[in-house]
């Protein structure tokens, strides 16, 4: 039966060998937390990849809500609703270690 | 672009986008995107760098989901590569390049402007923590 409480979830390119090459999943939750814990145990190895061992979203790795950065919303606690559409990004982003030699 | 290829076409016309992009951000690192077909490389998109400081580059995240789930679909285009610039050091992967090379299918492209009268391009694989140089052909 179709999950009418269900929101989509946008999977990147780099993460879809988590989700057998779909760009897009369904999965239902009342806020981002439940939301990455429900694709985790749908596609295991994936929530790994999202929240760090305190269970915060890894600080490379974006969530979007709506197109909002939860990160400027409520982080984990962002309240979602059934037709919201929620795009997961990781970084694309390097630099010099500190104190690392110029390399 | 066969996965994992050796080789990589850059286009005259694109290093030479690059490098002018990695001088007007200098002393600041420069970063964007190559996108396109297969082995042909369509355009080049210039990112806003949002790290902090000169040692660091980070692509806006609202263009990067911009650019992931509308732009590429809507063309049918793939992400070629990724380029950031080096202002003063050589055009190789820092260690903090390879932690964070989590987009694996592309290139990375690096402009070194370490000499400043003479830039250029490198190109590598990264991925697991390993890099590999792959040519690049105009």
């Amino acid at each position: 039966m179709p999950d009418d409480k269900a929101m989509t979830v946008l999977i990147p390119t780099p993460l879809r060998r988590y989700t057998n090459g779909q760009a897009r999943v369904s999965v239902s939750g009342d806020n981002v937390a439940t939301i990455l814990e429900r694709l985790d145990t749908e596609f295991p190895g994936l929530g790994e990849r999202l929240r760090d061992d305190g269970g915060q979203i890894r600080r490379f790795v974006n969530v979007f809500v709506n197109g909002k950065n939860v990160r400027d919303l409520d982080g984990l606690e962002t309240k979602v609703s059934p037709g919201d559409e929620i795009g997961i990004i990781p970084a694309m982003a390097g630099g010099l270690s500190a104190g690392s030699p110029q390399s | 672009m066969t996965s994992g290829a050796a080789e990589f076409t850059l286009p005259e016309g694109m290093k030479s986008a690059i490098i002018d992009h990695a001088r007007r951000e200098h002393p600041r690192e420069c970063c964007g995107v190559i996108i396109g077909k297969g082995a042909h490389p369509n355009r080049i998109l210039e990112m806003k760098n949002v790290a902090e400081g000169n040692r660091f580059y980070e692509i806006d995240p609202t263009q990067l989901i911009e650019l992931e789930f509308e732009i590429l679909p809507a063309e049918d285009l793939e992400l070629l590569a990724i380029y950031h610039s080096h202002p003063e050091s050589v055009a190789f992967p820092s260690a903090t390049d390879i932690e964070l090379a989590f987009w694996s299918e592309a290139v990375y492209l690096i402009c070194s402007l370490e000499m400043s009268q003479h830039p250029y391009v490198r190109g590598f694989r990264i991925r697991d923590g390993s890099v590999d140089e792959v040519t690049l052909l105009s």
